[in-house]
This record gives structure tokens, C-alpha cells and sequence, in this order.
């Protein structure tokens, strides 16, 4: 077994024990960006001088015991629309290619306090809009599973890294889905929390109030570590909650007798591919089998949450998105004759196509005359939709679902067809528009060999329910990595006897 | 023209509030400052920076709201304004359009024709935008955003004024409310009071009003009088000539003393405003509204009566002390120490707007120390020095805040009282002005005048001027 194999807190627990070093870890993952990113393209920067300089730096702190932390010396991935302090921050498009902030995100700095180790930013759909990461303005991202298909989005870039063993986390951002569909494609596992549990700052908004910052890791207990390290209050986040349950890492238990799983019917319906669905049904069944209670229902009002979706997110990001101009950072045109000509020519060539398309629906749903049909009838949608989710959860303590209607698209697939892409985050979207928790588990392969996810939603603030469901039903099968991060990790270094030497074979 | 033409006027005034940081982030306020040093990633528009609300901000715009009688929403929100322009970092503005912090106010004004109530429409919270400097030489302009962020509320009013003479009483009385609640110093020359005047005419007794036009760039008092003089004279001519008013923002050149156009209703933007996601609606509780209002401070009209009673000013002096908040402080600080308020009106009103006026100072301007004062006032009390020397002494604490005993004593200013020292000066002067004498021993009161001036003079104005009057009576007659 190599080092890359390890999950996050085996290795953080190596590295405790002394068996393995920060820098060991550093190396190893730099040594497997390097053989897998030909195939991959997960990462938008890797900062190979730095990761180094951070890891001999807390590998200090950890010999003099002041980091103690599970995720201490462990290396990260960051999606590249979450601020560093010196490091580019491209939001996979042109017109931040060439930004590096001044200051780093909340979140970011959260786990740079426990030890984390930066390793670069990951390949995102420019400004999170979109499904499959290829509206990346830096190249596709290719899924490990197969790189014929796409590791899905927005955040492919971080759920292909982490499968790709690249690194052994990775945050990611979900407004939509864009943690749970492609963890899902990707066969990881990802946790999108009640809104308001991190804090958004330093994270480039795309719809503010949809965003919420999670963790994209190889096992649930992973991502309960680490989502517990960046939830915290935060006064620079007014949307920031106070609340002192984020000890998540206390819901991992098997016990699941009498939780009460709701199967919403709205979601098993035309549409779905009937492997994913057998799939789902498959895990809950295993749930069932430990003692859990599920029972199907109806939700309502499915079909309205996408079009509430991309009205909200699109006018939020229609706003949001304005401040890209050329006027202050960023990409600005060349040749241009005053100062409209330089904000038309800096935005039309900065932007790429489906940033544009959302900024003009968005612009228009916002526009005098419509903003009563569009917009708030959009937010009435919204919060009827949250009102279905109350009645639900009056029943259930998780609801069980599909991440996705299908296993991970070819690439070149779904960007033709934009209401087709939009289409497919109906599982996924609700949950944004209603500020609940959602995750997504690994749960076997279709018959081509693609990974399908289970998503499990809780009621707001329910994480740890949601937590226990998936832990409850990760202990029924092994982790799976895809193929070629096997073959990659082989050729590298290996954990062996507690110490770690190259191309030793410690299976 | 046999016409009778009535003016319509409304007012959009915008206050920076005194707080010290900026509505949204911790950056400082202070005018002036290198420019964009006053910043950080939020009042910039950095990418993934959020706004969080300066409490202050609201405590400042509830004080106003409740001084000129407006209802409070105590469940308000922030919305967007969206517009491309370079002083605005992120491209849109955080302001309130749905949901203002209060509405339906009023004031009242009192002008020649009486007292009467122009009514408030509504006060919004809002964040200023930054500045462009257009650079003469190079082909470029800079920005700088050191006043991005800084803290506004707009008070618009009804359309109640008719006259120049009414929109000056409007912005006088809440440039006064607002001084005096300290909420902003409100100077229209620095910007930090702004007013934008919407203006329309209509024949005299019409029930409908006529096209507005709204004009912007108005920096004092005087360009808003003339301003209103003009667009009023404008509209009438084009009605006259049968043409129409276009609803248009026009910018006034006071300069020039004429109005351009800016831009139609046709280029007007839309502005797309939306409520701000990043920010929570405020939830104003009705102790936060009571706190508030019971820490409001004295305001002016209880200001002048308590000067008449407690303190026996006259009305025109507690007017005049009460004209300007800062003038009233320096006024009941020093008569708190002194224990004499008329002697320190008094000091005021004539010395200190003398001085005032010459140095062309606004009296916001005054910053002596009023210890300073009380002491001096102290000094003319015990007779140490008179009160001609008294008035050099309070120009040294006017110009310099000089402290009046160290400079007294420095300057060798002491009242001159010595009998015999005087005596002598007086007797040299008899001397040297024998027609004088010879004047005042033929009746002619006046010479003796005179020489108490010589003597005054000769003792550089320490003299006693009651010790000299005596002596210079009692030689005379021995001469």
C-alpha cells in the first residue's frame, strides 16, 4: 500500500505516530500529481515550492507538539474559487487568470490552524456554473473512473484529485450540487452542510445565498473531521451561524435502529437510469437491514426547483459577478476606446460562454418589469420548497436519494444540450434552496464501471444524522479507488512496516 | 406672461454619518488620508470578501429617523443598486430600496411666512462610493476608495417646499437636528451633506404637478438658492414658449450660474435592484428604538429656553450660541467652569464672530479649549488685566488656544494701578500738551478725555482706566 492510498486520518495518525512525515507526505502526493495529471488535469496551480516550505514547517510544529490535530500534516486540495493569501485564485476563468488575493479564506485558514498542507487549487466550471467541469476556461478536467467521461461539477477538479489519490482531501463549494454530483461521479465522498455552518468568506460568490463551502474526502469519517475543523462562527460572514453541535465527528457510529429514512417517490421516477436507481435501493437496503426504518413518500413540487434554482442563482451571480470589469484586478482587454469599450471587450473576452448566458438570464430576471414574475416568484418557489422539506423531516430523520439521474457523462456530452445539463441537478438543487445538509456516499458501479453515489439529506443542522447513515452504510463495503490511481500509487512510494520506502510493496 | 407659476421642490439628502469606521468593514473614515490607504479587501470588491454591518450605522440612522418624527421599520433590509462605474468597487451599490430603515417623518421649518411641515418620505442606509481623480496630464484616470464605504443615509423628502427660501430652512433645520444629535458634522462643502433638488412648476392653483427635473452638484447654501432660482426661471420660459420640461438630471455650474443636461428619463438605468444575500435583515427591537430615543440629546429649541431661564441670556443670544452645536458646547463648557454665562456669551457672540468673520472661519471651525476661556474671563473679573487687554489676550486663545495667565505674564499685560507710577505718566503728558490743560480750564470737558486716551496709549492699554480717569481728572483741576 502506498501513502497515497491512505485516507486522511490514517495518514494523519502516521504522522502522529511518527512513522511518517509531513514532507513524506507532501513528496508522495506531488509524486502522484505528477504522474496523474497528464491523464487527470485535476489541479489549475500546484504550488510544488511552497507545498514543501509548509510541510517541513508544521512537521516541526507536530515534532514539538504544538499541531496535534487528525489532520495535521496532511496535503489538501483547494477549488480554485477559495482565496489564498499569494496564491492565484482563477475561478478556472480568464478573467481572474491572473489574481492572487491578499488574503485566504475562512475555511482555508481553519485548516492551514490544523496542519493542513496546501498542495495547489483544482480545476472548477469557470465560476462553479455548471455540471461537468468543462466550462473551465484551463481545460477539461477527466475523470479518473475513465477519461472518457467527466468527473461532473462544479467542483470535478477536487473529487477527481481526491479519487486520483492526489491528495487526501480536497474543499469544494455547492450551490447546486457541485460537491455531491461529482463526488458521486467520482466515486468519493462529500459533504455539503446546513448554510450558514462555514463561513463563505474569501469564497468567490457565485449565488451567496445558495454557496456553502464542504469537504471532499475518500470515507465519511474523513469528511467528518474535516468538516468539523472549518465550521465555526465567523464575524466576517453575516450569514454565519452560530452554533456549538459541529462536533460531527461524534455521529460516527453504526447504530442506525429506527432512524426513519424517506424515500421521496418525486426522485425514483422517469429520468432516473434504473442501474442508479437499483443501486440506491441496494444501500438502503443495507440501512434497513441495521435496523433502520424507510418508507417511500412524496415530496412535491420537484419540477419547480429548477427553474427557482437558476432564476435565484443566476441573479445572484448576475450582481455578484459585476465587480469583474478590469478596472481593478483581473483580466482587462488590450485595445479598447474608453470606459465602456474596456468593460464591453475586458467582460466579453474575460467570460466564457455559460457565464455569460447566467449573467444575461440573470440580469433579465432582475430587470424592471420582470423582477415580480421572475424573481420573486422564484423566492415564494424557494420557500415553499423549504416548507415540503419541514413536512417531510416532521417523518424522517434522513431522506435517501439519487445524486444524479445518471453515472458520469461523456465528455462533450452535456454541454450542447444546456437545459439538458441544468436538467440533471434536479436531485440536487433542492437542498441548496433550502439551506439543508447533503452528502454523498459511494455505493457501487453501473455495468460500464462508473462509480454511483448515495445521497443522503437531513433537516437543517441534522448533519450528524446524515453522518451516521452514511458511516452506518460505508461499513459495509471497502473504499474503491479507480484503477488508475491504483496502477499510479503502485509505482510510488509505499507505506511499509510503519516507514515508508519507494516502490516497496506493503499490501 | 400674465401666468402665476408655483415651484414644487423635493429634496434627496445624503449625510456621511460620523462613525469611525466605514458602514461595512473596519476601515477608517477621516477625510483626506493617502489615497486608497483607507481600504481592505471589502470596500475594494475584492472577490470573496463579505459585508458586515457597522451596528453605529443604525444607531446613527434611528437617532435621525426619531428626531424628525419618522416610523421605524424595525424589520429592514439591504438591497443591491447595480451599476458599472469605477468608484464603485463591486459594481453595485448596498443601499435599502424596499425595505428603509424609516419613513413618514416630518420637520418644521419656520421661514418670514410662518411655520410650516415639510414631510419626510423616507431615510435609507447606504454605502458612499470612492473617488476618480482624472489625472490632466496623463491619459488615464485613478480611483481612489478611501470613501468607499463610508457610511450614508439619504433623507428624501415629500415635495412640500415652494421656495428657495423654504429649501434652505429645510437643510438648515437638519443640518442642525442632525449636528446636534452627532451623527454627522454636515458640511456641504466637504460632502458630507449632499443635497440633490427635484424641482417642477405648475400654474398657480393646478392640483397636478408638473415634469420634475433633478439637479445634482450643489456644494453650499448659495448654490442651492440659485440653482432653484434658475431651473425655476428655465421650466417657466419653456412653458411660456409652449415647449415642454423634460424629466432629466441636470448638473448645476455655479460658476457659470447655469444648469447642463445630464441624462433623460429615456437613458435612465435600471438599476436591478435585489435584496443583498450576503447580509441579514436587521431586526430592530422596540428597547433598541427606546434606547435610542432616550439618549437623544438636547436639542435646540429646549437649548434657547433653557438659556433664557436658567441662564438669563436673552432670546437673540441663545439663538445666535445655538446656531451651531459646536458654538453651544464651548458655550455651556465654559459657563459650567466660569459660572458666568452672560460674560461668556457676551465673549462670544462679539469678539469670537468678529474674529470668526475676519478669518473667514465657519464657527464649526472654533477650536479654543473653554478652560482657556473661563480663565480669562477670571482674569478680567479680578481686574489682573483690563478688559482692552483682555480682547488681545482672547485673539492669542482664539488664533492659538494660548493659555491667557502664562501669556499675561510673558507680556507684562498686568493692569497698571499704581498710583504714583501713573501720576507720573500723566504728568509728563499734561506736560506736553499744555493746550489740553488750557482747554479743559476753559470748560471743555472733552480735553480731558483726551488725555486719559494719551495715557492709555503711553501705558500700551494696562493702565487701570478707572485709577487713570480719577488721577487724570484730580491733576487737571490742580493745574
Amino acid at each position: 500500500m502506498s501513502i497515497v492510498d491512505l485516507t486522511a486520518l490514517q495518514l494523519g495518525k502516521e504522522i502522529q505516530a511518527g512513522n511518517l512525515t509531513a514532507v513524506d507526505a507532501a513528496e508522495a502526493a506531488l509524486e502522484q500529481i505528477r504522474r496523474a495529471e497528464p491523464q487527470i488535469g485535476a489541479f489549475v496551480t500546484v504550488d510544488e515550492e511552497g507545498v514543501l516550505k509548509q510541510a517541513r514547517k508544521v512537521q516541526k510544529q507536530i515534532e514539538a507538539g504544538e499541531l496535534k490535530g487528525p489532520l495535521a500534516g496532511v496535503p489538501a486540495a483547494i477549488k480554485d474559487n477559495l482565496c489564498i493569501s499569494g496564491m492565484r485564485t482563477t475561478c478556472s476563468s480568464r478573467i481572474l487568470s491572473s489574481f492572487v488575493p491578499t488574503y485566504t479564506a475562512e475555511a482555508v485558514r481553519k485548516l492551514e490552524k490544523a496542519g493542513a498542507v496546501i498542495l495547489g487549487k483544482t480545476n472548477m466550471d469557470e465560476f462553479a456554473m455548471g455540471s461537468t467541469t468543462e466550462t473551465s476556461a484551463f481545460g477539461i478536467t477527466r475523470n479518473p473512473w475513465n477519461p472518457d467521461h467527466v468527473p461532473g461539477g462544479s467542483s470535478g477538479g477536487s473529487c477527481a484529485a481526491v479519487a486520483a489519490n492526489e491528495c487526501f482531501y480536497a474543499l469544494g463549494s455547492d450551490t447546486g450540487g457541485s460537491i455531491r454530483q461529482p463526488s458521486s461521479f467520482c466515486g468519493v465522498t462529500g459533504i455539503k452542510p446546513t448554510y450558514g455552518t462555514v463561513s463563505r468568506y474569501g469564497l468567490v460568490a457565485y449565488g451567496s445565498s445558495l454557496d456553502q463551502i464542504g469537504p471532499i474526502a475518500k470515507n465519511v469519517s474523513d469528511c467528518a473531521a474535516i468538516l468539523e475543523t472549518i465550521s465555526a462562527y465567523d464575524r466576517k460572514d453575516s450569514t454565519s451561524i452560530r452554533r456549538d453541535d459541529t462536533d460531527f465527528t461524534s455521529a460516527l457510529t453504526e447504530d442506525v435502529r429506527g432512524l426513519r429514512i424517506g424515500i421521496p417517490r418525486d426522485y425514483f421516477g422517469e429520468g432516473l437510469d434504473p442501474e442508479v436507481r437499483d443501486s440506491i435501493m441496494k444501500a438502503v437496503k443495507v440501512l434497513t437491514d441495521k435496523g433502520a426504518v424507510a418508507e417511500e413518500f412524496d415530496l412535491s413540487l420537484v419540477e419547480y426547483a429548477i427553474p427557482a434554482y437558476y432564476v435565484i442563482a443566476s441573479a445572484e451571480a448576475s450582481s455578484n459577478l459585476s465587480r469583474f470589469d478590469g478596472v481593478k484586478y483581473g483580466y482587462r482587454a488590450e485595445h479598447y476606446e474608453g470606459l465602456h469599450d474596456m468593460y464591453k471587450k475586458s467582460r466579453s473576452e474575460g467570460f466564457g460562454p455559460e457565464v455569460k448566458r447566467r449573467i444575461m438570464l440573470g440580469s433579465f430576471v432582475l430587470s424592471s418589469g420582470y423582477y415580480d414574475a421572475y424573481y420573486l416568484k422564484a423566492l415564494r418557489t424557494k420557500a415553499l420548497i423549504k416548507a415540503a422539506f419541514d413536512k417531510a423531516f416532521a417523518r424522517f430523520d434522513v431522506i435517501a436519494a439519487p445524486a444524479s439521474p445518471s453515472t458520469a457523462p461523456k465528455i462533450g456530452e452535456s454541454l450542447k444540450d444546456p437545459i439538458q445539463m441544468y436538467l440533471g441537478d434536479i436531485y440536487t438543487i433542492s437542498v441548496n434552496l433550502a439551506g439543508l445538509p447533503g452528502m454523498t456516499v459511494p455505493c457501487g458501479l453501473d455495468s460500464k464501471g462508473l462509480p454511483i453515489g448515495l445521497q443522503l439529506i437531513g433537516d437543517c443542522f441534522q448533519e450528524k444524522k446524515i453522518i451516521r447513515a452514511a458511516y452506518a452504510y460505508e461499513q459495509s463495503r471497502e473504499y474503491q479507488s479507480p484503477p488508475m490511481a491504483r496502477k499510479l500509487s503502485g509505482e510510488s512510494a509505499a507505506v511499509s512496516g510503519g516507514r515508508c520506502e519507494k516502490g516497496a510493496d506493503c499490501q | 406672461m400674465s401666468k402665476q407659476y408655483e415651484t414644487v421642490i423635493g429634496l434627496e439628502v445624503h449625510v456621511e454619518l460620523a462613525t469611525k469606521t466605514k458602514i461595512f468593514c473596519s476601515c477608517s473614515t477621516a477625510f483626506g488620508g493617502e489615497p486608497n490607504t483607507h481600504t481592505c479587501p471589502v470596500c475594494t470588491g475584492m472577490p470573496g470578501s463579505l459585508p458586515v454591518l457597522n451596528k453605529q450605522v443604525v444607531e446613527y440612522a434611528l437617532a435621525v429617523g426619531l428626531a424628525v418624527n419618522c416610523q421605524i421599520n424595525q424589520h429592514c433590509k439591504f438591497d443591491r443598486k447595480n451599476y458599472f462605474y469605477p468608484d464603485n468597487p463591486q459594481n453595485y451599490q448596498i443601499s435599502q430600496l424596499y425595505l428603509p430603515i424609516c419613513h413618514d417623518g416630518f420637520v418644521e421649518i419656520e421661514t418670514e411666512a410662518g411655520k410650516k411641515k415639510i414631510r419626510i418620505h423616507e431615510i435609507h442606509m447606504e454605502e458612499d462610493a470612492g473617488k476618480l481623480i482624472h489625472d490632466e496630464w496623463g491619459d488615464c484616470s485613478l480611483v481612489d476608495y478611501n470613501r468607499s464605504g463610508v457610511p450614508l443615509i439619504e433623507i428624501v423628502s415629500e415635495p412640500d417646499m415652494r421656495s428657495a427660501e423654504e429649501v434652505i430652512a429645510y437643510l438648515e433645520k437638519l443640518r442642525m437636528t442632525i449636528q446636534y444629535l452627532g451623527a454627522s458634522d454636515c458640511k456641504l462643502q466637504e460632502g458630507s451633506m449632499r443635497a440633490d433638488v427635484n424641482l417642477s412648476v405648475r400654474e398657480a392653483g393646478s392640483a397636478e404637478f408638473g415634469t420634475r427635473t433633478e439637479m445634482k452638484n450643489l456644494n453650499s447654501f448659495r448654490a442651492i438658492a440659485r440653482a432653484i432660482e434658475g431651473e425655476r426661471e428655465r421650466q417657466i420660459d419653456l412653458l411660456e414658449s409652449g415647449k415642454p420640461v423634460v424629466q432629466e438630471t441636470r448638473r448645476w455650474d455655479d460658476n457659470k450660474g447655469i444648469s447642463r443636461a445630464m441624462r433623460s428619463k429615456e437613458d435612465a438605468q435600471d438599476y436591478r435592484y435585489f435584496p443583498d444575500p450576503d447580509l441579514v435583515p436587521v431586526e430592530i427591537s422596540d428597547e433598541w428604538i427606546e434606547r435610542v430615543r432616550s439618549a437623544q440629546p438636547e436639542m435646540r429649541e429646549d437649548k434657547i429656553a433653557r438659556y433664557q431661564s436658567q441662564m438669563g441670556l436673552p432670546a437673540y443670544d441663545a439663538q445666535i450660541l445655538t446656531s451651531s452645536k459646536h458654538l453651544a458646547d464651548i458655550f455651556e463648557e465654559t459657563a459650567a467652569i466660569c459660572g458666568q454665562p452672560k460674560e461668556v456669551s457676551n465673549w462670544l457672540m462679539v469678539e469670537g464672530m468678529r474674529l470668526a468673520k475676519e478669518k473667514e472661519m465657519d464657527v464649526d471651525e472654533i477650536s479654543f479649549s473653554p478652560e482657556n476661556l473661563a480663565r480669562l474671563i477670571g482674569l478680567v473679573e479680578r481686574n489682573v488685566i483690563n478688559r482692552t487687554v483682555a480682547k488681545e489676550v482672547f485673539e492669542e486663545i482664539f488664533s492659538s488656544n494660548a493659555d491667557p495667565e502664562s501669556y499675561v505674564e510673558e507680556h507684562g499685560l498686568k493692569v497698571v494701578n499704581d498710583q504714583g507710577q501713573l501720576r507720573k505718566v500723566i504728568e509728563e503728558i499734561l506736560e506736553a500738551n499744555p493746550q489740553s490743560v488750557q482747554d479743559f480750564k476753559n470748560g471743555k470737558e472733552k480735553a480731558a478725555g483726551f488725555i486719559v486716551g494719551q495715557t492709555m496709549r503711553a501705558m500700551k492699554g494696562k493702565a487701570d482706566p478707572a485709577v487713570v480717569n480719577q488721577l487724570v481728572k484730580e491733576l487737571l483741576s490742580q493745574a
